[in-house]
């Protein structure tokens, strides 16, 4: 078994993960910023209730 | 790993969505309707006082909706994080994760900005979403520092962290609305419930997703 070749391997996958993670957190970021915070008056009105159901600032 | 991640994000969110959406419906939005009968009141000599965009059905669909992309978003960000600092997703832990995310969205931004009825007297929306944003970010940051890493120095700039947004509080509005204050408090009271449910269900429901669509591979990642 060759250890420097494991540990590129497994560094390898972890970077993939990281980068995995990050696209994750960006798009639900996105979705939360969308719908709670987003000043456009179509999303706002539609999403009004959840805005304040959910304790986001609103008006 | 990235089409699992999002897989695991969008079903969580979607169930806990309208689960939430549902709670919604027979906590918060009775009291938001009945908030407006005052609204409306307090407005009547205001022409430009436009009433609400969308009614009845299209209305509960469009919170609805906005309710599941919220409940994705927590899904992906909680999952984001777990798998960000290795750990080994499962339901419970989720949970704990989801508990954190409300205790920094939810617990420590009502401490500057309580939750409110539509009709309730503002200040700049800016100010708040930007005070609340960087409080949410800030306690975060403050509480991961404080229970995931060992240094003493760590977890003093984690304590340092959730205290600081708390000097910066924005101004509160002169207290002026016409909403009967029975009502604002139990909207406080029930926006916060409902949110803190919002975070457990997306992580609880993220943690069993991703058991199943990882169940094909040798070791979870």
């Amino acid at each position: 078994m060759n250890n420097a070749a494991t540990v590129r391997a497994l560094s390898a996958s972890r970077i993939e993960t990281l980068k995995a993670a990050f696209v994750a957190l960006v798009i639900g970021l996105g979705l939360v910023y969308g719908a709670g915070f987003a000043n456009s008056e179509g999303v706002h009105d539609a999403a009004h209730d959840s805005r304040h159901a959910l304790s986001f600032p609103c008006h | 790993m990235i089409a699992r991640l999002l897989a695991a994000g969008l079903g969580a969110g979607v169930v806990a969505g309208l689960a939430v959406a549902a709670l919604q419906h027979v906590t918060t939005t009775p009291l938001i309707l009945a908030a407006e009968v005052y609204e409306a009141a307090q407005h009547a000599h205001d022409a430009a006082q436009a009433a609400p965009a969308f009614e009845g059905l299209r209305r509960t669909a469009a919170t609805s909706f906005a309710t599941v992309a919220v409940c994705i978003g927590y899904a992906l960000i909680l999952l984001a994080g777990m798998v960000f600092s290795g750990d080994a997703v499962s339901p419970r832990r989720a949970a704990l994760w989801g508990a954190c995310a409300f205790a920094a969205t939810g617990l420590a931004t009502s401490l500057g900005l309580a939750p409110q009825l539509p009709g309730a007297a503002e200040t700049d929306l800016a100010g708040r979403q930007l005070w609340w944003l960087a409080t949410a970010a800030s306690t975060g940051a403050g509480l991961y520092a404080l229970l995931r890493l060992e240094a003493m120095p760590a977890k003093a700039i984690g304590a340092a962290l959730i205290v600081a947004p708390h000097f910066f509080w924005p101004t509160p509005a002169a207290p002026e609305s016409t909403v009967p204050a029975e009502l604002a408090a139990r909207f406080a009271a029930s926006s916060l419930a409902v949110q803190a449910a919002s975070w457990i269900f997306a992580g609880v429901l993220a943690g069993l997703v991703w058991r199943l669509v990882t169940s094909d591979m040798q070791e979870p990642a």
